[in-house]
């Protein structure tokens, strides 16, 4: 494979990745209107979570179970469904701003633990030495990748069915209702409150699927890996593709992230050397550009949610 | 313990400033501002920037480490601080209100946020900095307690100007339209109140206190680009246990948020003492979301 090739499947695997991020988003604020401002901390429980469950026993540290792969990613699913029950269950009954306050809140907090408790999370260092799951059955890194990518891929389609299933099915339609008009939705004998906790319950499991899937590629975590750019960067994959649509996720995650990739990489030819801790910044500042002059020209985004018309209301 | 108390109290002074801010927007505008910490983020730093362009003209009043020309620049950091918020709300959330889900304004400010900080990453660069070098020493008050003058300045200054606001919201015509703006939207409106006037001076204010609440952090702390960043969660904590709209809450929020922050120290390792904020957080939305002195907006739906 050539070079080109080469990072061609490497971008992708990333990029797949966290288009599934993007699509647990997506199902957060695209359909149900809620706003989670610690995306990375969730990411992050996942990616964790596996970690400690997968690793090899370690004296100095705690867990290292040494468990299948598929397993441990279920395990790190089950500990973003924990976090977000207790983040959910305090704020989804109050004022909506009031989850946005607290899943900032929970993302900090995790970047902490992954810092400091360093016989559970390696520190500052990370748990690194992780087995990548089949890895054993590949003899280049590069028919690997190909492989893995194969796995994401599979994995994010699977995901795109179960969601457009989901939100074409009568539970689907509840969720636009509680976004739209809460109190027609209650009048309706709905629960607005119980329905928020399921979708963002739901969406939280699937940015910890997506961190799993990512610890199995890189085969480390490291505290680098989560840091809170990357919260803005899937909201801007979210609202530049489109929100309310799954489709729009996934073009979104694969067009900002390329957009990333190609500034970085402009700004690592073009500007001096003296200049290139200033080239993050405008990197950063391009991300909070996409999503601000998205949000006010084109709330749309590229391709944006179609209309829900019901049937029965004959041709428009 | 006793040192402890005397930083908790300091650095909670700082949070309420910024707090006081915050939930007057959230009290009057109605949403959450995520770019509200950035505000006293750009106001340490135009004051910084402003003491460079003028340079120390004259030395520091004794015994603070700082003299009239840190004092000048407050005041011009508190205009461009307020011109930034209002240029903020007529770029951005201007074109944002008024859409049918209210939570594009808190989305609109996240992104805000990241802009604000990174133009400051970029013009003032990343490391720590400082108004001045000048090495204070600290007075020993009591056996365990050293305190700087700056601190004693800090205190003091927040005094004043919790005292200078209450007066302000309680005895002034735009005061009361504020607090009637806050309590009843629609009330306020139909008895003539010119809501665009009371938004504009919220905005003015609130960005004031966030530049002086900032040249205070620069003063007693250190600059950085993520002085904001840090300050988001203690500032949202402290208003929402305050009640949100309510500025005394505010202020109580924030010794609150201070103290705790600076006690925990002792009992869980330094590196967690930024979570503190967020688990006060927590246990204020399960056990009373309406804060501890009932906000006017309140936290239930």
């Amino acid at each position: 494979m050539t070079g080109f090739a080469a990072y061609l499947v490497f971008f992708l695997i990333v990029a797949l990745t966290y288009s599934i991020v993007v699509m647990g988003l997506n199902l957060q604020w695209g359909y149900t209107g809620l706003f989670n401002a610690g995306v990375v901390g969730f990411f992050a429980i996942g990616a964790y979570g596996t970690a400690i469950l997968i690793g090899p026993d370690r004296a100095h540290l705690i867990g290292g179970f040494g468990l299948p792969f598929p397993v441990g990613v279920l395990g790190g699913m089950a500990l973003c469904a924990v976090a977000a029950l207790i983040v959910g269950m305090a704020t989804l009954r109050l004022r909506e701003e009031y989850l946005a306050i607290a899943t900032f809140g929970i993302a900090i907090s995790i970047q902490l633990v992954a810092l400091n408790f360093e016989s559970l999370t390696g520190g500052a260092q990370g748990l690194v030495g992780l087995p990548r799951p089949l890895f054993g059955l590949f003899d280049s890194p590069a028919s690997y990748n190909l492989f893995y990518l194969g796995v994401v891929a599979a994995v994010a389609g699977l995901v795109f069915l179960a969601l457009e299933t989901a939100v074409r099915s009568p539970w689907g339609r509840v969720l636009k209702a509680v976004r739209e008009d809460e109190t027609a939705a209650r009048s309706l004998g709905k629960n607005p409150a119980a329905i928020r906790l399921e979708v963002f319950v739901l969406g939280c499991v699937l940015m910890g699927l997506a961190g799993g899937l990512y610890v199995g590629f890189i085969g480390y975590v490291s505290p680098l890996d989560f840091l809170p750019i990357l919260t803005f960067q899937i909201w801007a994959m979210l609202i530049v593709g489109g929100s309310g649509n799954n489709l729009g996720a996934v073009t979104g995650a694969i067009g900002v992230w390329a957009l990333w990739a190609m500034s970085g990489l402009a700004i690592s030819r073009l500007l001096p050397v003296a200049y290139q801790s200033q080239g993050g910044a405008i990197q950063v500042i391009l991300i909070g550009l996409l999503i601000v002059v998205t949000l006010i020209f084109r709330p749309r985004g590229l391709i944006g949610e179609s209309d829900s018309v019901s049937k029965h209301t004959g041709a428009r | 313990m006793l040192q402890a108390i005397a930083d908790g109290i300091l650095s909670g002074s700082i949070i309420a400033l910024g707090a006081i801010g915050l939930t007057l927007t959230m009290g009057i505008l109605r949403f959450a501002n995520f770019a509200h910490a950035e505000l006293v983020t750009w106001g340490a730093y135009m004051a910084l920037g402003v003491l460079a362009l003028t340079g120390a003209f004259m030395g520091p009043l004794e015994p603070f480490s700082f003299g009239v020309p840190l004092i000048m620049a407050t005041l011009v950091a508190m205009v461009l601080t307020a011109a930034l918020a209002l240029a903020i709300d007529w770029l951005v959330y201007r074109p944002l209100r008024g859409r049918a889900n209210h939570l594009t304004l808190v989305f609109g400010s996240f992104g805000v946020s990241l802009l604000v900080r990174m133009i400051i990453l970029l013009i003032f660069g990343g490391g720590a900095q400082y108004y001045s070098n000048t090495l204070q020493i600290a007075i020993p008050v009591a056996p365990g307690l050293r305190i700087l003058p700056d601190q004693v300045f800090t205190l003091g200054l927040t005094a004043v100007i919790v005292v200078a606001l209450h007066l302000f919201l309680q005895k002034t015509r735009l005061g009361l339209a504020m607090r009637a703006l806050a309590e009843n939207p629609e009330l306020a409106r139909v008895n003539g109140i010119d809501t665009k006037v009371v938004v504009r001076w919220t905005w003015i204010i609130g960005a004031s206190l966030a530049a002086i609440s900032g040249v205070l952090y620069g003063l007693t702390v250190q600059l950085r680009p993520e002085i904001g960043f840090h300050l988001l969660l203690p500032l949202f904590a402290a208003a929402i246990l305050g009640g949100v709209g309510n500025v005394f809450g505010a202020v109580i929020g924030g010794l609150i948020v201070g103290l705790a922050e600076s006690l925990s120290v002792l009992v869980i390792p330094a590196g967690y003492k930024l979570a503190v904020p967020f688990m006060i957080l927590l246990l204020v939305l399960y056990i009373r979301p309406t804060g501890i002195f009932a906000g006017t907006v309140g936290g239930a739906k």
